[in-house]
């Protein structure tokens, strides 16, 4: 074949056409994402918790439900104010200081209330958080990279509902080192920690260990669905947030 | 053109030169008697995630992927090269095939002088005391 113009041109806009193409195809033959989600984990659009107080609210029984949270997060046991918690029990003007009045129904007043970690739609910790290390998750629920924690502590003057703790000291000194769980981690000193609403259970298909062994007094489920398990309690059942004019729209309910 | 105190110069130099280069002549030395840690390898896996190669050099990269995807992207499940799945996780995927830090990780990690973080919050097989 003689080494026309014509020739050449033609060449050349096939090789330009060539190169245009080749790295989409190449893409969608070999190029995918080695990860996925693990098919047997539940996912939602936005995570939330009915906590029934009608039925939880002794000192005793959340006591109970944070023992088993504490176990399987391997949460120190730490008297005094350096206590680290990730579900813990209040009575109700600690629990709900805006909503309080001085002739409340004695029972009301009495009863202790489970806390936790809020998952708000609008967290000021994730807000705050100079690093990235507390960050918001696509399904609503507020999560920690511990690797990336610094420990400046923001975040826990972000957190209008004291969520947060600090490890002061080495939390696996307040640790039975015997008794650990082997498959979750324990955390370092000079990190921030809470509840993660149980994101590594989700993941494998298990509900929230709180959820699980409450017995029903705790509701777990998706908010954005109106058929969810809490989307039924709340249209049925009167339920009240904590501290609502801090405008950070928690999600976890409490029916009163 | 004759040096002006040249026999002190000269010497000088060379006992400078000699030194700069003891390092160089010891390290030699050492590096010779120096033997590659022997790992204990999983009894009853011969994969690992990855190529030998690529978890000799890139474990730490790997790791790291490992993290984010897992933490922030909540995607637990990685495909490796030969389409084999893994669950991610440090504690329950790679220690239970290398279910004792001290005669794996540690061997490279203290004669490459680094120490890693890992275990001031992951909990080593063998457990904590």
């Amino acid at each position: 074949m003689k080494n026309n113009r014509r020739n050449f041109i033609k060449l050349a806009g096939i090789a330009a056409a060539g190169l245009a193409l080749a790295p989409k195809a190449m893409a969608s033959s070999g190029g995918h994402s080695p990860v996925k989600k693990n098919p047997a984990g539940i996912d939602a659009k936005r995570w939330a918790m009915v906590i029934d107080t009608t039925r939880l609210n002794t000192k005793e029984d959340i006591a109970k439900l944070a023992d088993i949270c504490h176990a399987i997060h391997n949460v120190p046991h730490i008297e005094g104010k350096r206590e680290v918690k990730w579900l813990w029990s209040a009575p109700y003007g600690q629990a709900f200081p805006e909503q309080e009045n001085p002739h409340m129904s004695d029972e009301v007043h009495h009863r202790e209330y489970a806390l936790l970690c809020n998952h708000c739609e609008n967290p000021p910790c994730v807000r705050v958080c100079p690093t990235k290390a507390t960050y918001k998750r696509a399904d609503g629920i507020v999560a920690m990279d511990y690797h990336r924690c610094i420990g400046c502590r923001y975040c826990m003057a972000g957190c209008p509902y004291g969520s947060r703790s600090f490890n002061w000291g080495e939390p696996r000194e307040g640790l039975d080192l015997a008794k650990l769980n082997p498959e979750f981690p324990t955390r370092m000193r000079g990190v921030v920690e809470k509840c993660n609403f149980c994101v590594e259970r989700l993941a494998v298909g298990k509900l929230p260990a709180c959820v699980e062994a409450s017995e029903g007094a705790i509701v777990f489920g998706d908010l954005s669905d109106p058929d969810s398990d809490v989307r039924k309690v709340l249209r049925e059942r009167f339920t009240i947030r904590r501290k609502p004019t801090a405008g950070t729209e928690p999600g976890v309910y409490y029916i009163i | 053109m004759r040096m002006q105190n040249g026999f002190p110069i000269i010497v000088g130099l060379l006992l400078f030169i000699g030194a700069l280069c003891t390092p160089f002549l010891v390290g030699t030395a050492v590096t010779g008697t120096y033997k590659e840690p022997e790992l204990k390898l999983p009894a009853n896996e011969k994969n690992c995630v990855e190529s030998k190669e690529f978890m000799r050099e890139q474990h730490m990269q790997l790791l790291n992927d490992w993290r984010d995807w897992a933490l922030r992207d909540g995607k637990r499940i990685y495909t490796n090269h030969a389409g084999k799945e893994f669950t991610i996780s440090l504690q329950n995927t790679c220690m239970k095939c290398h279910n004792n830090k001290a005669d794996f990780c540690d061997k490279c990690h203290n004669d490459a002088a680094v120490t890693p973080y890992c275990w001031d919050c992951h909990i080593q097989p063998e457990g904590l005391k």
